[in-house]
């Protein structure tokens, strides 16, 4: 049995669990006709309900999970799955019907619409269902008022509400101004960006993802990958002092992680060169901002005319530039994640005179 | 009405060649002051009778829109006002920013953390300072400086620990695990005349910007 838990406790570590999300994520694009027959779904279901079910009788893993705040979670999984294997099992069957020359299911009967009674009853069972997990929610699951706020002492782990722990976790790498302000915005602002970026009119109305490869996959990998499983490791594996914990792990106020950061110039001047950080902030975080600008202007530049060739042309200079600015600006946060908990990387350019730290 | 080529109705095309004399001659009208839809010449007098008509005897239209827009800048006034008040609460619960702590001998070399939670400091007695490298008393303001939670002392592991998102300090205050890009700050600390320990918390020094050499930053002993 403890076998087991440490085997789960195993997966629970940062980079394993990323890891694991990343090839889940690949093998279901990748295999995406065996991801989407009833058996894999079904079988996935299952899995889960048997995890969270039979680690209900553990006594650590049922703090964490039955506490009502984290209860969404549990359901939000559950329902995360099955409309990704849902949207994409209907995509996989209409890219089967484009490929034998068939109009796609939502074209074949597109002169009537099936209200009475199959759309009035799925609602009517619908609302009955909803109102019923309502209240009975409402009843069994409490939720109390806390202690009242006293400045001195701060709730250990303090966590913020479940939608704002991808935030929270994004705050643990990025300066306050980035994860709080910039990349929230950017985040905002790059949402509504897509319909003037995506101007490919397939797939409108219709599931398919042969159509819409790239743009399935970023959406996918940043709310899937990213946004969700943030939220998911924030709320089931941080614990006190806001370490990491194993599901099935007591929650040790004293665990002890060598969490020693060191910034890029630290490397590069101290281990590197073998001198002291310079005193002057621009000499000692040259390399940083070059890095910084490498990333930000030069990469697109060479990605247009190498990989991306082809849409640096079908998109047009303007909406690439806007487009690829997200993109990489998506792909920081994981990579900044990786260079954590890999190198122990803090801040690539990190200067604190005038709380400039990326 | 459409027969009339001078007068064309919506969406009749009219032909450029016709001739097109102007239906009305456009004098404007001496406005005296008033409103331009109350100076048009043929309808005011049924506009004029329609208001007549619709007039209550005891409050005419004109009253009654200033009695309206009165009530509605009085209660805006008044919300206004309201909001304003939360501006001087009746509470006012805020620290002193100058307080005594006690003599010297009252602490052992350490983190103290009696004053944590009436004045938001720990008061460490080193025997030797990382900058001032001297003996003596510094107060550390007990405010992450990630996002301003209050960090755990974990005596240990011989750390200060935030709980939001897991920055870790050293007894000293500088940063060295989690997000947080600075030290913690400190107080000021002198001897007061009466031999007590004063803190000022008003007065605040960063690491960062070389003012933990500051000799009030650090009571020698």
């Amino acid at each position: 049995m403890d076998a087991i838990k440490d085997f789960f406790n195993f997966f629970a570590d940062p980079r394993v669990f990323f890891l694991l999300t990343l090839t889940g994520f690949i093998l279901m694009i990748w295999r995406r006709d065996v991801f989407t027959t009833p058996r894999v779904g079904y079988g996935l279901q299952v899995f889960l309900v048997l995890f969270f079910g039979l680690g209900l009788f553990d006594e650590n893993f049922r703090l964490i999970v039955a506490k009502p705040d984290n209860v969404p979670i549990v359901g939000l999984v559950f329902l995360l799955l099955f409309f990704t294997w849902y949207s994409m099992r209907q995509a996989v069957l209409n890219d089967r019907r484009l490929d034998r020359g068939e109009p796609v299911e939502e074209k074949v009967e597109e002169d009537r619409v099936w209200v009475w009674p199959d759309l009035v009853y799925t609602e009517l069972i619908c609302l009955v269902l909803c109102s019923v997990v309502l209240i009975v929610w409402s009843i069994v699951l409490k939720a109390p008022l806390e202690q009242p706020a006293n400045a001195a002492a701060t709730p250990n782990p303090s966590k913020a509400p479940w939608y704002f722990l991808g935030l929270q976790e994004m705050l643990v790498y990025f300066d306050p101004w980035l994860a709080g302000v910039v990349l929230p915005t950017l985040i905002i602002v790059g949402l509504m960006a897509i319909p003037y970026i995506d101007t490919n009119p397939k797939g409108s109305g219709y599931y398919t993802f042969k159509e819409r490869k790239a743009e399935i996959s970023i959406f996918i990998f940043g709310f899937v990958v990213l946004w969700a499983s943030l939220i998911v490791l924030g709320t089931f594996l941080r614990g006190p002092n806001w370490n990491f914990f194993g599901p099935f792990e007591y929650w040790d106020i004293h665990k002890l992680e060598a969490l020693t950061n060191v910034n890029l110039s630290e490397y590069i001047w101290l281990q590197g060169v073998g001198v002291g950080l310079p005193s002057n902030w621009f000499v000692r975080e040259f390399f940083g901002i070059v890095l910084l600008l490498l990333y930000i202007v030069a990469l697109p530049v060479i990605l247009a005319r190498g990989v991306l060739k082809t849409y640096y042309e079908k998109l047009g200079p303007p909406r690439y530039c806007v487009g690829i600015f997200l993109f990489l600006m998506m792909l920081s946060l994981p990579m900044k994640m990786l260079a954590r908990w890999l190198f122990n990387l803090k801040y690539i350019v990190a200067i604190p005179e005038f709380f400039f730290n990326i | 009405m459409t027969d009339d080529p001078t007068t064309p109705a919506a969406g009749t095309p009219v032909s450029k060649d016709a001739p097109v004399k102007p239906v009305t001659p456009a004098v404007p009208p001496n406005l005296g002051g008033k409103t331009t839809s109350a100076a048009v010449a043929p309808r005011r007098p049924a506009a004029a009778k329609k208001v007549a008509d619709d007039t209550s005897p005891l409050l005419s239209r004109r009253h009654w829109l200033g009695l309206a827009w009165g009530s509605f800048t009085a209660a805006s006034a008044a919300a206004l006002a309201a909001t304003g008040r939360f501006m001087f609460p009746n509470v006012l619960n805020e620290p002193p920013q100058q307080f005594k702590i006690g003599f010297p001998d009252e602490y052992v070399p350490g983190v103290d953390e009696r004053w944590k939670v009436r004045y938001g400091v720990w008061i460490v007695r080193t025997p030797s300072d990382i900058v001032q490298e001297a003996s003596g008393f510094y107060a550390l303001i007990s405010v992450c400086t990630h996002l301003g939670c209050t960090p755990n002392w974990l005596s240990a592991e011989v750390k200060f620990k935030c709980p939001c998102h897991g920055s870790g300090f050293r007894p000293t205050g500088v940063n060295f695990e989690g997000p947080a890009p600075r030290p913690l700050e400190r107080a000021r600390i002198v001897l007061a005349e009466d031999g007590q320990i004063l803190v000022d918390k008003a007065r605040k020094f960063q690491f960062e910007l070389g003012q933990w050499a500051d000799p009030e930053s650090f009571l020698r002993s």
